[in-house]
């Protein structure tokens, strides 16, 4: 999603408002729904059939509940912290990088999970995902999940790269031509995780543990790789329809990418695949969270109930070319999607995944030596600078 | 007797609060004054200005190294931190990119003005402003995308040439280490590109405006004391026209220096002053960072503006 549209605004709130207010204790049992429910969500999350009559996942839970859904959309995670620290909001589709500090901010309370009947459907490999649990409280409802995947051109890799090396390494690609000025890399100081989740495979001895946990040495390790790799790259991508556009006029033959670029130029006609490489990628995990100081918790919880039972998360799935965090959801035929369609977009590669959390310096795999974030995104300026 | 009728006049006292609020207005005009200078003077004092020095007290916080918590003691390290080289080369290349799309710009905006200022009558002065304002009209996005796929390996420049078999032309030019690139939307002649088109007419209307205040005698004096053109225009059109030149100056690297959207489309992807403001906040929370950042464009507008003064660019306004 679109971590790095940073915003300003948001952040200079963010900054003045991380408030104190008490934990709200969890809630018990249930009442009758307060009328109407609050979500901050991304852009194609909550879908009421405007844009596209056959995606509409609201107006059923509104004729059931009676709780209007009204929806405020956040382009960036920063948007979505700065939203939640307002106030005024009962729920957020939070990724893996705003979910921790939600919770270290208290900006969110525990979900109590007896009150959520569907959660026994829950992924169980997302139940106790860490982005959501802390000190085994759950913080919120797994939403969907997608895999960063590497896009080729079919027309120059006629078996899919079965290594991120082509867009890491100086190589000739199966068309005979270099691949220099061919291959895209994320303009996100995020993408250091890609390079260091391509070390984890290719030099063990670094004993990388997680990519978004590195020490100063494993850092170093992977800026240098990221150099390597400026100088394949034209052009790095940072907004997922300027990717599609350089896929199709400018000559760029393989990138990392999401399911959501590769569908849509699919369904274009393009040339283009998508493969999770053998080295694992890096992806994102998104999660309903409810606000510390939610004022319409009978319908959050109703709201958190329908996203896990309804046809939400299988049209979502087509929709967002993202897993449901429900597996069932693919195959169940309570929407559209279909255990093909959820391959497709990764439902079977979970394992391979490094999911996406924020870089601090207190880290458990390198003794609480870690290169935190504000360094990633100063250091990736110097490489994408030449530096 | 005969004055009597005035002062009954004035003495009718208004009804209702506000005819007593108007009473007391007319009566002391310094509170009428207050009260109508306050919105704008609030407006400016702690809108703009709060805001700016908002910013400015940000810049000399600095970011803790271990924890990526912002440390609330005055100091200059943030400031240093903008002349390690990384963040030095974002600022050389911001600055180097405004002068010469503003330089650029003159070199383009002034036959134009010129002709529409000295030589373009009627229907065509009306063409004219109708040429220059309608690209103001569209959306800035898209006609950056435009460029982007007119500039594009596969666009329809590439074609063009293609067709004219000047390929090798272009193939040449982006073989030059840096302005050149893979294709031209990928590098820096692409972004140049794009800056001088957008900014353009903020450069040809107040030149035009200079030129049109220039008097027609002034010219034929010249040549009548046997002036050669070229002399006409070293020494009497260029020094008049200063002000106007200037203006443009102005608009065409401000809006180079500040601007992150045209070079995050086209370009290499190394970063402008405004997209390490962008990058530094945030996720990042290096607010102090991003606030020096963005002081840098002040400081240079600053120097920019001081010096043009000293050049006398504004005596005439």
């Amino acid at each position: 999603m679109h971590k790095q549209h940073l915003n300003i605004v948001g952040a200079a709130i963010a900054s003045a408002l991380i408030s104190q207010t008490a934990f709200a204790n969890k809630i018990t049992e249930l009442g009758s729904g307060e009328g109407q429910v609050n979500i901050v969500a991304w852009p194609g999350y909550i879908e009421r059939g405007e844009t596209d009559p056959n995606f509409d996942w609201v107006t059923g839970f509104e004729d059931k509940t009676g709780c209007k859904v009204q929806v405020k959309t956040a382009n960036t995670s920063d948007e979505m912290v700065a939203l939640m620290n307002e106030g005024g909001f009962d729920l957020v589709t939070a990724s893996g990088d705003a979910s921790l500090r939600l919770i270290a901010g208290k900006r969110v309370q525990e979900v109590n999970i007896d009150l959520v009947p569907s959660w026994s459907d829950v992924d169980d490999r997302l139940k106790n995902a860490p982005w959501h649990t802390v000190n085994d409280k759950h913080y919120g409802v797994p939403y969907m999940w997608g895999p960063n995947v590497l896009m080729y051109s079919t027309e120059v890799f006629k078996e899919a790269p079965t290594s991120w090396n082509v867009v890491f390494e100086p190589m000739t690609l199966p068309d005979g031509k270099s691949n220099e000025g061919r291959v895209q890399a994320y303009d996100g100081p995020i993408h250091v995780a890609d390079a260091a989740n391509y070390l984890m495979a290719t030099q063990p001895e670094l004993g990388i543990e997680s990519p978004y946990e590195l020490n100063a040495d494993q850092y170093k390790a992977a800026l240098d790789l990221l150099r390597q790799q400026r100088k394949l790259v034209s052009r790095y991508w940072h907004d997922a329809f300027i990717q599609m556009d350089d896929f199709t006029n400018e000559g760029v033959v393989a990138s990392g990418s999401w399911p959501f670029q590769v569908n849509i130029l699919q369904s274009k006609g393009a040339k283009v695949a998508s493969t999770i490489p053998k080295e694992g990628a890096t992806g994102w995990s998104d999660t309903t969270m409810m606000h510390a100081d939610a004022e319409n918790p009978n319908c959050a919880y109703m709201w958190m109930e329908h996203t896990l039972s309804s046809n939400l998360m299988s049209d979502l799935s087509v929709w967002f070319g993202a897993n449901p965090g429900v597996p069932a959801a693919c195959t169940d035929g309570r929407g559209m999607q279909t255990a093909e369609g959820c391959t497709k977009n990764g439902m079977d590669d979970f394992e391979k995944i490094n999911f996406w959390t924020t870089p601090v310096s207190k880290c458990a795999s390198q003794n609480n030596e870690c290169v935190p974030y504000y360094r990633w995104v100063s250091d990736y300026i110097g490489v994408i600078g030449g530096r | 007797m005969a004055i009597a009728k005035p002062t009954e006049a004035t003495r009718v006292a208004k009804t209702g609060w506000l005819g007593r609020l108007s009473d007391q207005l007319w009566r002391s005009p310094r509170l009428l004054l207050v009260l109508l200078l306050l919105p704008p003077i609030a407006w400016l004092g702690i809108v703009y200005l709060g805001s700016l020095f908002a910013l400015l007290i940000q810049s000399f916080f600095s970011i803790d190294e271990f924890s990526g918590l912002i440390n609330y003691k005055f100091t200059l390290k943030t400031y240093g931190e903008l002349f390690i080289p990384a963040n030095f080369d974002i600022i050389v290349r911001t600055a180097s990119m405004a002068a010469i799309v503003t330089l650029a710009a003159i070199a383009i905006a002034f036959p134009i003005a010129f002709f529409a200022a000295r030589y373009a009558k009627g229907r065509w002065k009306a063409i004219f402003y109708l040429g220059v304002m309608l690209p103001l009209w569209s959306s800035y996005l898209v006609k950056v995308y435009a460029w982007k796929l007119i500039l594009a390996k596969e666009g329809i420049l590439n074609w063009g040439l293609e067709t004219l078999h000047l390929s090798w032309l272009l193939d040449a030019w982006l073989s030059l280490s840096v302005i050149g690139g893979n294709s031209l939307s990928v590098s820096y002649t692409g972004t140049f590109l794009v800056f001088l088109y957008v900014w353009l007419p903020f450069m040809i209307l107040p030149i035009q405006a200079a030129l049109e205040r220039v008097p027609g005698n002034y010219l034929e004096a010249s040549s009548d004391l046997g002036a050669r053109p070229m002399q006409t225009l070293r020494t009497i059109i260029l020094p008049l026209a200063l002000p106007g030149i200037i203006a443009g100056s102005i608009f065409t690297f401000s809006l180079t220096l500040g601007d992150y959207i045209i070079p995050q489309i086209i370009g290499s992807s190394r970063l402008f002053i405004g997209q390490a403001v962008y990058a530094h906040q945030g996720t990042a929370g290096n607010i102090p960072l991003a606030a020096a950042f963005s002081v840098v464009p002040v400081i240079i507008m600053g120097f920019y503006l001081w010096g043009a003064k000293r050049q006398g660019a504004f005596d005439a306004l």
